[in-house]
């Protein structure tokens, strides 16, 4: 194959093909690119310009209006808190965990597979069917409830999705949330680490390194892209947590998704609505710059 | 598939021919050697969105529609977005709508709608109310829908209430004080909060504070009257009705489940929303007119009418199927089947199930009682009715769930308010006289 390859060359260099093939030969990736291009083009892109030129909209004309009644709203700060206090609960919550059962995965474990298949199962569950789950857990008379009762603690029961209880509430949707896409975290990082050679653990271990400090200098270091996806995917994913959160605790827990989508919905007002979703793109590419900012991995690693 | 398209065709040659002619009506009708000629219609409709009442709407009462009509319901979001896409497309499949009130108010501003003028005068003999021929004008001068049915909000109460009744008071004349008075008895006879009130996302909260509560205490439907020291008063004692209430009340919907569930002993609630509750357990439940405040016994009838939008595919089906609506027979069928009441003078008859008849009673009494203050929903106000909710919604969530001071509140959200009525330059309603020009916040 090497050869033939380099016999094509050598050919092209003695006698320069005709300009057309050469051509061809140039433009071929760019060819195969082209449709991803224009899905991306005609499904992101351009609703993004869209939501865009919506946001800085009033009945036509432009104007600031949208962006300032989103701002002033009374659920506009406690909105952009509880997402950023989600977000900084669940997602390190996330990688730790999709990191130690990833691991467990790999090491070789009698029934890995099966844990594979019992841990991926949220990943083929809608957001809001996990929300339902974790309602009929959490309610006044859920699970948990009857659990705590069943223990002689506590007979009346806790209403931990009171908006009497915001602690409580909170950490629900915490729960609910890190359980939902944990399975997503895995997969990532799993696929990562399977792509590492053993030879590099089994080096480290004929130098006497103890299991700790195989992950922490060879594994972890290793597995550095990967995290980059993950977290920069779950971040996002993180920013517009919605269906769980409606489902457990309607509107006493305004996140920023599902401002967006009761200005659209309930509010009619489709400007607002863009002038959140405008936020939420600002948040997320902040935030994809940091990521890839703070886990750059460079080349020679890589080697 | 070319079958449909056949018919299509033949319909819309019918239709120009017909509206040619200008006997759009009877052609249609005498068109009876060709089944084709009238076609089935699209009936798009933002009620009885649930699989079991959409079912009723279309096996019971449209089964024997003069024309074919195809039922769907849909949510207020998708339902708004569909009418407008049509029209914005040009491309209209619907030709009858159905929804409440405020949901015509964006179509109409948005010119979607036909005029139904002509329609009304036909039906003269249906015996509509007054205030419905006047709503349906939308503050203009010509009718947008024909009155279809209607509903209000009215109090549930559990018979295990009712020995804590306060003394001296009358379950058909509650007011606010002693709704208070009744919760804080169960309280400690039972150790449970057991008022309710429907304060989830889907919940209908905001129509207690714009139909009930503001007129009842300030006398006004909630904007001139939003931040008066009335006003004030009235959140004080709003919240002190709240703190004895189930906590879930921020949570729940639809009223008849916790009710049913006996979460909640005492609930108010839209009539159709508290119907299977009534319908299951007619001997364990009474259901009587909401309180009553210093300014009267505030209430709010809420109204659904049906209407054509321009460019419907068969605009003489529709009015066929309208005329065929508001018959008595289909105003009674609806009325047993879904608990929406008659829009006409249709004779409620004696025979109906006990939950029925609860619910019936609760309405008329209300309706009745000599210090009954009808409060109409917000007119004029078209896409914003979602943020004048919103204002009323903020303001319950600041003072009572935050334990905000309440006159920096009302202070703060009544500029919104003021903000939204400038912006539309919507007049006031009843019970509020007709302003010159926006209503202001007094």
């Amino acid at each position: 194959m090497q050869r033939q390859v380099a016999l094509e060359r050598d050919t092209a260099l003695d006698a320069p093909a005709p300009p057309a093939r050469g051509r061809r030969t140039v433009l071929t990736p760019y060819y195969l690119l082209a449709p991803t291009l224009l899905f991306l083009a005609v499904f992101f892109a351009w609703p993004m310009f869209q939501a865009l030129i919506l946001a800085v909209q009033d009945n036509g004309r432009f104007s600031l209006g949208p962006l300032q009644r989103m701002a002033d709203d009374v659920l506009f700060w406690e909105a952009i808190r509880n997402t950023i206090l989600l977000t900084l609960i669940v997602v390190p919550a996330q990688v730790v965990l999709a990191l130690i059962m990833s691991l467990l995965l790999v090491s070789g474990l009698r029934g890995a597979g099966l844990f594979l298949y019992a841990w991926a199962i949220p990943l083929g569950i809608s957001d809001l069917a996990a929300g339902v789950v974790w309602l009929s857990i959490f309610n006044d008379r859920g699970y948990l409830n009857s659990a705590l009762a069943g223990l002689g603690l506590g007979q009346t029961g806790f209403s931990f999705l009171s908006y009497e209880h915001p602690v409580s509430m909170f950490l629900a949707v915490a729960v609910a949330e890190t359980w939902r896409a944990t399975a997503l975290v895995m997969v990532i990082l799993l696929a990562g680490l399977q792509v590492i050679p053993k030879d590099y653990a089994e080096a480290a271990e004929v130098f006497g390194a103890t299991t700790w400090q195989r992950i922490r200098h060879v594994t972890l270091p290793m597995l550095r892209p990967s995290l980059q996806v993950a977290l920069i995917i779950r971040t996002i994913l993180a920013f517009q947590a919605f269906a769980v959160v409606v489902a457990l605790v309607g509107r006493n827990l305004p996140v920023m998704a599902e401002e967006a989508y009761r200005w659209y919905g309930d509010l009619r007002n489709p400007s607002v609505a863009a002038a959140w979703a405008l936020l939420i793109m600002v948040f997320s590419l902040v935030n994809t710059v940091i990521y890839l900012r703070a886990l750059r991995v460079r080349d020679e690693q890589l080697a | 598939m070319r079958r449909s398209v056949a018919h299509a065709l033949v319909a819309s040659s019918v239709l120009l021919i017909a509206c040619g002619m200008s006997t759009s009506g009877p052609a249609a009708k005498d068109g009876a050697g060709q089944p084709a000629a009238s076609g089935p219609i699209v009936f798009f409709s933002s009620q009885f969105k649930p699989v079991e009442e959409a079912e009723k709407m279309r096996q019971v009462i449209l089964a024997d529609a003069p024309v074919q009509t195809e039922y769907i319901p849909e949510d207020p979001g998708p339902f708004n977005d569909r009418v407008t896409a049509e029209q914005q497309a040009g491309r209209v499949t619907v030709s009858l709508i159905g929804g409440l009130h405020g949901d015509f108010a964006p179509f109409v501003q948005a010119n979607q709608m036909e005029d139904l003028t002509g329609v009304m005068q036909k039906l003269g003999d249906r015996g509509f109310p007054k205030t419905f021929v006047d709503l349906s004008k939308l503050g203009g001068d010509k009718h947008y829908y024909v009155p279809w049915m209607q509903a209000t909000y009215v109090l549930a109460v559990n018979k295990k209430a009712l020995q804590y009744l306060p003394q001296g008071a009358d379950v058909n004349a509650l007011t606010y004080a002693q709704l208070r008075e009744w919760g804080s008895n169960i309280q400690q006879g039972t150790g449970q909060r057991r008022l309710g009130f429907p304060g989830g996302p889907k919940g209908l909260l905001h129509r207690f504070f714009q139909g009930y509560l503001y007129p009842s205490y300030t006398g006004s439907a909630g904007v001139v009257g939003f931040k008066e020291p009335e006003a004030v008063q009235m959140w004080q004692e709003f919240k002190a009705i709240w703190e004895l209430s189930n906590p879930q009340s921020a949570n729940y919907e639809f009223m008849q489940e916790p009710m049913l569930a006996e979460e909640v002993w005492i609930a108010w609630d839209h009539t159709a929303r508290l119907i299977n509750a009534a319908r299951e357990r007619p001997n364990d439940m009474l259901l009587v007119p909401a309180p009553a405040g210093p300014k009267g016994r505030g209430f709010m009838p809420v109204i659904a009418g049906l209407g054509i939008p321009k460019g419907a595919p068969n605009r003489a089906g529709a009015e066929q199927v309208i005329e065929y609506l508001t018959q008595p027979k289909q105003q009674v069928a609806t009325l047993r089947e879904l608990a929406f009441f008659p829009a006409t003078n249709a004779q409620i008859p004696e025979d109906l199930s006990p939950g029925i008849r609860l619910e019936a009673d609760a309405v008329a009494k209300q309706a009745a009682a000599g210090d009954a203050l009808p409060s109409l929903l917000p007119i004029g106000l078209g896409g914003k009715n979602g943020e004048l909710n919103k204002v009323y919604l903020d303001t319950f969530n600041l003072i009572v769930l935050r334990n905000q001071p309440i006159q920096q509140v009302l202070d703060e959200q009544g500029k919104i308010l003021q903000g939204i009525m400038d912006e539309t330059k919507a007049g006031c309603w009843p019970p509020d006289p007709p302003s010159d020009g926006p209503c202001k916040v007094r």
